[in-house]
């Protein structure tokens, strides 16, 4: 009894009131969103605001039982759990009810439940248990292998329902490790496999081939600081190419143009290796590493695309790419969100006045696309007030992460920020045409039971640890 | 202290970073960009137009001669489209399933989320049946639209029909838009502002489906519609099918006029097309057949031929002599089997000989008029016989030729009398004279005249010396008719003499030896004037003009039978037919009757 009462005058009430806050407003978007004049009470449960507020209640009780549970369950059991969503994660590709055209949910009777959203908690808890745990060697190639391993597994599996959304939200935990001292060349690999990855749909795959040979070339240059064997190099590449390139040219060999510079890389690059290890210069794999990873990637964006991705979701990112404008075709989605924000001006139509959302104009109103209510009903002073209590709410995050005094706390912190900020990131980009359709809910604001418990279970797990942050967790 | 603290700055700063950048985004979404807004507007509005129903037009008794039926356009809704019984709807709409295949793929191009029109005018006995399974074909509604109707199917020149906007209608008056009906021609066009009434629109609010969700502003900006104005027209009902039933087996037209008004009691043109042909599912395929037949049915001959009036125009002649002095009712020309003077003749039928100008105009003698014209042309007071000619078209114009009459017709022609300077231009100023331009003396020549124009010299001689304007609305329901109708316009001769005209015009049908016998009835006096308008190498035109009674005329007229000979073989009895069907609404002549039903010619002059 004591404790509770000590862990209650712990608690951060400057979180829990933002999170009521959000979840409020949610609440009331969502009324506005799906309201109709035959049900017009806002806690009919036949409609999706009545369920909301089933879905928010249950939360609260959510939250509540997370203070109850003994602090140190979620360090101890943190592997287990993790194994246990893995397990869930393969049992939904394999048992999970098809919706929409992915198999991402588990059907009990009336009550779905969806395993992706308590994979980024479970990741969360093994990787904040993973990078706390005692003497971890940082820079050790080994370390990287496994921390990549636990954020990107869950994230496989869930591609492979496939839901696109939910598996690039693990890349958010990049943040995590790049905070616990990984290399700030991990926030730049990220940034570059994104731009990569745009790039590898955009241009053909030959061109990027061209452009990262000649990346390659300059880095060595600039470390080695030598005309002679930077030139050496270039020749040493060059003149295979060109020979196939003439053999090709002869019909002697049959190959794509892609292939001409990639088989004289083949050709070349034990001439490197050999090279390098002759005359110990560590960089030199380094620089092959990166050309050799880059080419990986580019040749496995174009495949996904081109083979795993499904024709709506290469759709969602020819939109964003401008590779197909059509304002009546698959623009439309992103087109009417942006009328239905734009037409909303600095103050808004009014509470339940908007008639692009509620007419459906926007698809997912009540979803994915919630923000939308928020900017046709109250104009630029409600989206900005949302964008501000996000900051605030990442900010106060970031500020209760630093504070704990166990790593395990801090690392898991991080993690419940990576992960709310990837999902506010791309959710209202996307909302207002700045970043590819993506089928993710905006944290807190978005009808869904599974997401909102999600949520609050990934946000209030933090709060416990924060709550007792004077112990020490091991 | 964790040696990678100041991190959280990088951390912290990406996420201030991707929130200030929201926070711009928005500002220029929201507040700097206004286009947003009026697009929301039109994406949730929907506004239906709410036709109004054309006006009805009667004739002079009061008969209806238009009025509307309700029609259906069948819509489709393209986003509402789910799947349905396409045996169904095609055995109730008469469609092949390809037709309903293709129909969806064409609405779907103009506009996956507008609605568009799937089939045009469905009748009212379809629209029974689709309107109790229109459930049963989700994505399909009906829109109420009315069609004209026309209880005898006559007068179809007159009339005019409707047709749908045209691309350049509605950029000429953007009261139209896509889908509006509007008169094309005759009465429907010339009164097209009065018939049509006024649009109204009705704004809904609608949802991505188009489907409608409530008002738009409670109904503030929605405007009712206004229905046309009924018109009554000058025609008679049973005067104009009558016409046509006459003209059946000819090409050419009649024109009726009421001589105290100026009304047009009938407009015959033939050949003519039923009214009906141009309404409805049938339209396009008749519009087609209409437009590629040789007989030219589209062609309106009482208000656009361009004939010459031939000996009709023997009245103007001489009263222009009688006015001139140049001549006087007494006057006396010899005629040797036609004129001759110069080396040059105008050949005459045998008559007796000398005539007086009476018995002149009442035997059509071509010696005589050719002297009257000379009389003319050579008066000694103008000094020159280029001032004589310019007086005498002063004289012509004021009988209203030469130039459009001015009625309520849109297409009316203007017609052609040639100054003098078509002349000099010809054979040189002063290089021409009487000789030259002797063909006008009996109408001939350079003389282009329409029909109506020539019922209107009908009129004038049977008013003794004025006409009305001659049009064909009576009255325009909580409207007027132009002033214009209603001024008396006097030709430039004394009306003492008309009466000579007259005269000799009675004696054309009802003496011996006039040329007109076969306009002959029984019980009143009809007076006329043949004319035989040569077009060489064919037929001559059949011409006639007249008007009846003599005393205090009711109605006058002008038949012009195309390549049908002299005037008397079938232009005149046709008058004479009309003009009794008129006064009297029976025929005393069956066998006059017959003789024109059959159209078979017998000359017996």
């Amino acid at each position: 009894m004591r404790r509770s009462i000590n862990i209650l005058t712990k608690v951060d009430w400057l979180t829990v009131g933002i999170y009521l806050l959000l979840v409020f407003l949610g609440w009331i978007n969502i009324y506005a969103a799906v309201y109709n004049d035959e049900h017009q009470s806002i806690l009919d449960l036949s409609q999706r605001y009545g369920k909301q507020l089933i879905w928010i209640s249950a939360a609260l009780v959510l939250a509540i039982t997370i203070f109850l549970i003994e602090l140190r369950f979620y360090s101890f059991f943190a592997y287990v759990l993790y194994g246990l969503v893995i397990g869930l994660l393969i049992a939904v590709i394999l048992f999970g009810k098809e919706i929409n055209g992915a198999r991402s949910w588990f059907q009990f009777g009336s009550f779905h439940f969806q395993p992706s959203e308590f994979a980024k908690i479970a990741t969360c808890l093994a990787l904040a248990k993973y990078l706390s745990s005692y003497d971890l060697k940082l820079k050790s190639f080994k370390t990287s292998l496994y921390l990549m391993g636990i954020i990107f597994l869950p994230s496989l599996l869930i591609a492979l329902q496939p839901d696109m959304g939910s598996a690039m939200v693990f890349v958010a935990l990049i943040l995590v490790a790049y905070r616990e001292g990984f290399s700030e060349l991990i926030l730049v690999v990220g940034f570059i496999l994104m731009v990569l990855f745009f790039l590898a749909l955009l241009i053909n795959s030959f061109l990027i081939l061209v452009i990262l040979t000649g990346l390659a070339l300059i880095s060595f240059w600039i470390v080695s600081k030598s005309y002679k064997r930077t030139f050496a190099a270039t020749l040493i590449i060059a003149i295979p190419s060109v020979i196939i390139f003439l053999l090709v040219k002869k019909e002697v060999l049959k190959l794509d143009t892609y292939y001409i510079i990639l088989l004289a890389l083949a050709v070349t690059i034990p001439v490197f290796l050999y090279n390098a290890y002759q005359r110990r210069l560590k960089y030199v794999y380094l620089i092959l590493l990166f050309l050799l990873g880059s080419i990986a990637f580019t040749f496995s964006v174009d495949y996904v695309f081109n083979n795993v991705l499904r024709e709506h979701q290469q759709q969602r990112v020819n939109i964003l790419l401008g590779i197909e404008s059509d304002p009546l075709g698959i623009g439309y989605n992103v087109a009417q969100s942006k009328i239905a924000i734009g037409s909303g001006g600095w103050n808004g139509k009014g509470f339940l006045q908007g008639t692009q959302t509620k007419f459906d104009f926007v698809p997912e109103q009540s979803t994915d696309f919630i923000f939308c209510t928020v900017g046709e009903e109250w104009g630029f002073l409600g989206t900005s007030l949302v964008v501000l209590l996000f900051l605030f709410l990442l900010m106060r995050l970031i500020k209760l992460a630093e504070r704990q005094r166990s790593d395990f706390s801090r690392i898991y912190g991080y993690g419940v920020i990576s992960i709310l900020f990837f999902h506010f990131a791309v959710n209202i980009g996307m909302t207002i045409g700045i970043m590819p359709v993506i089928g993710i809910p905006l944290p807190f604001f978005s009808y869904g039971g599974s997401s909102l418990w999600a949520f609050t279970i990934l946000l209030f797990i933090f709060l416990r640890l924060d709550a007792s942050r004077m112990e020490l967790l091991k | 202290m964790n040696p990678y603290a100041g991190r959280k700055y990088i951390v912290g700063g990406i996420i201030v970073l991707v929130g200030i950048i929201f926070l711009i985004r928005l500002f220029f979404l929201q507040v700097l960009d206004s286009s947003y807004e009026t697009t929301a507007d039109s994406n949730a509005r929907r506004n239906e137009i709410q036709y109004a129903a054309r006006g009805l037009i009667y004739d002079r008794k009061g008969e209806i001669l238009v009025y509307n039926e309700a029609a259906y356009d069948l819509m489709i809704n393209p986003p509402l489209l789910g799947s349905f019984d396409t045996i169904d709807f095609c055995r109730i709409l008469e469609v092949s399933k390809r037709e309903v295949i293709e129909g969806i793929g064409v609405a779907k191009k103009y506009s996956r989320y507008k609605p568009s029109i799937f089939i045009r005018q469905i009748s009212s006995m379809t629209y029974a049946v689709m309107q109790e399974k229109l459930y049963k074909f989700p994505g399909f509604f009906v829109q109420a639209r009315t069609l004209r109707k026309y209880p005898r199917d006559i007068a179809a020149h007159a009339l005019g029909y409707v047709g749908e906007v045209s691309e350049a209608d509605i950029e000429r008056n953007p009261y139209y838009q896509m889908g509006d009906y509007i008169g094309v021609s005759g009465i429907e066009k010339s009164f097209e502002e009065e018939l049509r009434g006024e649009k109204g629109s009705k704004n809904y609010l609608v949802d991505v489906h188009n489907r409608i969700k409530g008002s738009y502003k409670g109904g503030r900006e929605d405007k009712k519609s206004e229905v046309g104005r009924n018109v009554i027209s000058t025609l008679d009902a049973d005067l104009q099918e009558y016409g046509e039933k006459l003209m059946q087996k000819f090409r050419g037209s009649i024109v009726a006029i009421e001589p105290a008004t100026g009304e047009v009691l009938a407009l015959i043109t033939s050949p003519a097309y039923r009214p009906s042909l141009l309404v409805g599912r049938v339209r396009s395929v008749n519009f087609r057949a209409l437009s590629v037949d040789t007989l030219k049915p589209w062609f309106n001959r009482a208000l656009m031929a361009f004939y010459a009036p031939g000996s009709t125009f023997k009245t103007v002649n001489g009263l222009i002599g009688l006015q001139e002095k140049t001549i006087h009712t007494g006057s006396e020309y010899y005629c040797d089997l036609g004129f001759h003077m110069s080396g040059y003749s105008v050949a005459c039928h045998y008559h007796d000989s000398p005539l007086d100008f009476r018995e002149s105009v009442r035997s059509s003698c071509n010696a005589y008029f050719n002297h009257v014209f000379m009389g003319i042309l050579n008066d000694p007071k103008f000094g020159s016989v280029s001032e004589s000619y310019k007086n005498w078209r002063r004289h012509v114009l004021t009988f209203g030729f030469g130039n459009t009459l001015d009625t309520d017709f849109i297409n009316e022609l203007s017609g052609f009398v040639p100054e003098d300077t078509f002349y000099d231009n010809i054979y040189g100023k002063g290089h021409w004279n009487f000789l030259t331009v002797r063909s006008l003396s009996i109408g001939q020549g350079e003389l282009g005249i329409t029909p109506i124009q020539m019922a209107n010299l009908a009129a004038t001689i049977a008013n003794r010396g004025y006409y009305y304007t001659p049009h064909v609305i009576k009255e325009i329901e909580g409207g007027e008719i132009d002033e214009r109708f209603s001024v008396r316009h006097y030709t430039s001769i004394d009306s003492a003499h008309f009466e000579a005209v007259a005269d000799g015009m009675e004696g054309a049908v009802n003496e011996a030896g006039g040329t007109a016998w076969r306009a002959r009835v029984k019980h009143f006096t009809v007076c006329g004037k043949t004319g035989t308008a040569e077009v060489p190498p064919y037929e001559d035109h059949s011409i006639f003009i007249a008007f009846a009674p003599k005393q205090d005329p009711k109605i006058a007229i002008s038949v012009y039978v195309e390549h049908g000979g002299f005037g008397n073989i079938w232009a005149a009895p046709i008058a004479g037919l009309m003009a009794e069907q008129f006064l009297y609404d029976s025929i005393s002549k069956p066998y006059m009757e017959e003789y024109v039903l059959k159209g078979v010619r017998v000359d017996q002059e």
